[in-house]
């Protein structure tokens, strides 16, 4: 379990961290989300003992980040923004030595190295220097590095950053393979990997979680919850159909394809078989028609937009 | 094997993995021989020893050791690999200390293989081996020495260029702080206890009594003190600025 209390990092005047807490459990998968600069990496630094937290407590399994350093950090695999390793090395050299480095010896070594070439797909590249290697492959190989002795607590700063679409499905693969027992921790910019691999998803803006739950809850919170998505083979006008009818709140019209329409539920309940039922009595000239389950982006650029602006006032 | 072995495996290796330790060897023999035979005059002496050959060293460690110094920390920060390392179950000081062993180990390698020397007086002459030997432990203790500063200098910039300016100058005032020209230049009025002080840091001062074959306790202590401060120095710079 990782148990953050009243965590806060100060960079001289700046405040990257602000009074954080929160506990991650075994088997949750854990997607840290926020803008640019909103302290996920700085929040990870911590976490893993790479930053000293300026106020406030990190433990892993009870073993404290500061006090226990080495204990916890044997407990934690981590993959850092970006994905530095050491260029001058070959693939399999460097794996070699993140195995010393996490006491593992003689056949043991060799048998996790090849593990993690195997589980993502390094083979090929074993030999070669890592600095020849592309971004995608560099990328792999500190996943490798991460995951080598099976770490309890696995912390991933952007793992499918720069990774082709099938590299992307390949990385979330493995890690909900991963996370029976174990606790994933990952930031990311691309929310629909939240949708795809965690349980749980935090959101943080100036240093300060602004929304916690599941993505399903998530969604719910979004205005495009249970809203209704319609798209016409024709122009048609649903707004006079649709007025005066109870649960319906404001239609959108897409931008980019006017025969698009999006009509909003009012109290976030469903408004599906209404709407639905209108559209059979006045024989819309329906090309699609779905319910949305609410957007994660939604729900994002709100509570992120809003603290900016509270904080801009005060 | 302990973190400082795994460090100093890793470190030493990538150093013959680039040609970076092939080009600083090969440079460094060049040089000596240089400075031996015709600068020194090292036939011209008469003399089977090898006073000509060390007395060098101090000069020729102020270029060179600083160059395999420069990249120790601050290529760590440059490429972020810091993070990954300081993240590694192991401690700063195993880090900071398998880092300085591995390039005090590559300048030792260097060291080693200016053996030809070493059979040349011996074939020439009948020189005192005893004196030889004390003066090749006291030069590496001496490049120690300057790999410490170069340690700490590396840990305080991203910059290797500007790691390898620091290094330089501050070794050069180690270097010249026992030399009886700069002593002789201070005033009078100093009292003498300072500049006693002041000569008894310089690296001058130290090697130049293990060089002539005198292996005194306190000279080599003062390398393993001088060595020890300025690798504790380098990981409180780089448990500062390690985030920046």
């Amino acid at each position: 379990m990782i148990e953050i209390q009243n965590l806060s990092k100060r960079f001289d005047q700046f405040t990257a961290v602000d009074n954080l807490s929160f506990t991650v459990k075994e088997g949750e998968v854990l997607g840290f989300l926020g803008p640019n600069g909103a302290g996920k990496s700085t929040t990870m630094k911590v976490i893993t003992g790479f930053l000293a937290p300026s106020e406030g407590t990190v433990t892993i399994d009870g073993f404290d980040i500061t006090e226990s350093p080495i204990e916890a950090k044997s407990l934690i695999g981590y993959l850092p923004e970006g994905a530095p390793s050491y260029g001058d090395m070959t693939t399999l050299e460097f794996l070699k030595f993140i195995a010393d480095v996490r006491g593992f010896k003689g056949e043991e070594a060799a048998v996790r190295v090849q593990r993690a070439l195997d589980e993502v797909a390094l083979n090929n590249v074993a030999h070669q220097t890592i600095d020849t290697l592309s971004k995608g492959f560099k990328r792999r190989v500190g996943l490798a590095q991460a995951i080598m002795h099976d770490p309890k607590v696995l912390i991933l700063d952007e793992p499918t950053d720069g990774l082709d679409p099938n590299q992307k499905h390949h990385v979330r693969e493995l890690i909900k393979n991963l996370a029976k027992d174990k606790i994933v921790v990952i930031s990311t910019h691309i929310l629909e990997e939240v949708s795809a691999v965690c349980t749980r998803a935090v959101i943080i803006a100036q240093g300060r979680i602004v929304a916690d739950g599941t993505p399903a809850e998530l969604e719910a919170k979004s205005r495009y919850h249970q809203a209704v998505s319609v798209r016409f083979t024709e122009q048609y006008d649903l707004s006079a159909d649709l007025s005066g009818i109870p649960g319906v709140g404001d239609i959108e019209q897409d931008g980019e394809d006017e025969l698009r329409f999006t009509v909003l539920a009012e109290n976030a309940e469903s408004i599906f078989s209404t709407v639905s039922e209108v559209a059979q009595k006045n024989s819309w000239p329906v090309d699609e028609f779905h319910v949305n389950r609410g957007q994660l982006e939604d729900l994002f650029r709100t509570v992120t937009q809003s603290g900016q602006e509270e904080n801009n006032h005060g | 094997m302990g973190s400082i072995g795994i460090i100093f495996k890793r470190e030493l290796m990538g150093y013959f993995a680039t040609p970076l330790a092939y080009i600083f060897i090969v440079i460094f023999l060049i040089a000596n021989g240089i400075f031996t035979f015709e600068l020194g005059g090292f036939f011209l002496r008469g003399q089977a020893d090898l006073l000509p050959f060390f007395g060098f060293h101090p000069w020729l460690y102020l270029f060179m050791v600083p160059a395999i110094a420069m990249s120790l920390w601050a290529d760590e920060r440059k490429t972020g690999t810091i993070e990954l390392l300081m993240t590694l179950p192991i401690r700063l000081s195993d880090a900071v200390i398998g880092k300085f062993l591995a390039a005090w180990v590559l300048t030792g390698i260097a060291l080693a293989l200016t053996f030809p020397i070493w059979i040349t007086v011996n074939y020439l002459g009948d020189p005192d081996n005893g004196v030889i030997f004390a003066a090749y432990i006291g030069s590496w203790l001496m490049a120690g020495g300057f790999l410490s500063i170069g340690s700490c200098m590396s840990a305080c910039t991203k910059n290797s260029v500007i790691a390898f300016i620091l290094t330089v100058s501050i070794c050069f005032i180690f270097v010249i702080m026992g030399s009886p020209i700069l002593l002789n230049s201070f005033p009078g009025w100093l009292p003498q206890f300072l500049v006693d002080a002041f000569s008894a840091m310089g690296f001058l001062t130290h090697f130049d009594s293990i060089s002539k074959g005198v292996l005194d306790i306190r000279d080599m202590l003062f390398f393993t003190v001088f060595i020890g401060a300025w690798l504790t120095a380098s990981a409180i710079v780089i448990e500062i600025k390690k985030a920046n």
